[in-house]
């Protein structure tokens, strides 16, 4: 993935591919281990709908960039460095209240990604958008009740669920980046310009705040890398776990 | 799964298609009828089972007791002439 001359469409395809892939095994996670029998059924379902689109989005990069590289080979065979999701996902799923505002910030944002790709000159990718719309509303209607109820809850439930939007919040600058293969996409009207996504992320986001009496955060620092394949610490163990059956078993079966 | 907090119960009710009406299918945790919509659809509708859901607070039922099932039921068993068999159904009525 260090090659230069790849079509920015297929760099920005893999981007939002990571992204699905990566917080699908994070929620992934959470099988068997939820508050809830009917909560633990409700995340992975989630889980399997990002995985869905994951794969639709592997296939076409793989037609974008030339390499014909398969699903598995873009999940399992490579390494951190060549992961270009944005840091939020990859983020540990820590407490229930952890999980619902990554679920919301990163919903929310999806949400409005995939609004704006229905619209690209790319005919695949506005296709993958349409289906992954629905998905997606769902998903955010889920994290939103969440959100609702923890925040305007009980005084601890409302103070995990601060702690957590405290604890992501930095995250959520990376979104809205822009750089020389968002300008190219977006010139070229295959993806929505991210600045404009960032208005409706906000307004939609804090409308839920307010109605579940939380705070928007406010912070200065605002790590990134994750679209250059810069990550977080936790990310490479996260990978290890996701990898090791197909890299100790290639090409392994069921 | 901690068991401080029990959620109430709720019956699921699944409409499968349109024209049928909606048929118990289960029942679930959930704080709110709200959320007990939206477990419900998780759980019980993952396979295409349905186009509409209705969830009921399962303390909101009032059920007949197995200690009343004979006079409740069993007086009905030998009035046979309260089933219409006794009647020509015409073929083209298929379900009755």
């Amino acid at each position: 993935m260090t090659a230069v001359a790849v079509d920015p469409a297929a760099v920005y395809t893999l981007r939002h591919a990571d992204d699905c892939l990566v917080l699908s095994h994070r929620l992934a996670q959470w099988s068997s281990r939820a508050p809830s029998l009917e909560e633990d059924v409700a995340l992975t379902n989630i889980a399997l709908d990002l995985l869905g689109q994951a794969r639709a989005l592997y296939t076409r990069t793989s037609e974008l960039d030339g390499t014909g590289r398969s699903e598995d080979a873009h999940a399992f065979q490579r390494d951190e460095r060549d992961f270009v999701n944005c840091l939020l996902v990859e983020q540990e799923n820590g407490d229930f209240a952890v999980t619902v505002a990554r679920q919301l910030l990163f919903s929310t944002y999806q949400l409005e990604t995939w609004r704006a790709l229905g619209g690209s000159t790319d005919r695949q990718v506005a296709a993958i958008a349409a289906k992954a719309v629905k998905e997606v509303t769902y998903h955010l209607d889920h994290a939103t009740q969440w959100t609702l109820r923890l925040g305007d809850g009980t005084a601890e439930s409302h103070e995990r669920m601060r702690a957590a939007l405290e604890q992501l919040w930095p995250y959520t600058a990376e979104l809205f980046e822009t750089d020389a293969v968002t300008d190219d996409v977006v010139a070229r009207g295959v993806a929505g310009d991210p600045q404009r996504l960032r208005a409706a992320w906000d307004s939609s986001v804090d409308q839920v705040l307010r109605e579940a009496t939380l705070e928007r955060p406010s912070t200065s620092w605002t790590p990134t890398g994750g679209r250059r394949g810069l990550h977080t610490e936790c990310f490479g163990y996260m990978l290890a776990e996701m990898q090791h059956l197909h890299r100790a078993h290639p090409g392994a079966r069921w | 799964m901690s068991e401080q907090v029990r959620e109430p119960l709720w019956e699921v009710f699944i409409r499968s298609r349109r024209g049928l009406s909606h048929n118990h299918v289960g029942s679930l945790h959930a704080a709110d009828a709200q959320m007990a919509l939206r477990n419900a659809r998780d759980v019980f509708t993952r396979r295409m089972e349905g186009i509409s859901i209705w969830v009921v607070p399962s303390a909101s039922i009032t059920a007949s007791s197995p200690d009343e099932r004979d006079p409740f039921f069993e007086p009905a068993a030998d009035k046979a002439y309260r089933h219409p068999t006794f009647y020509d159904i015409p073929k083209e009525v298929k379900q009755l």
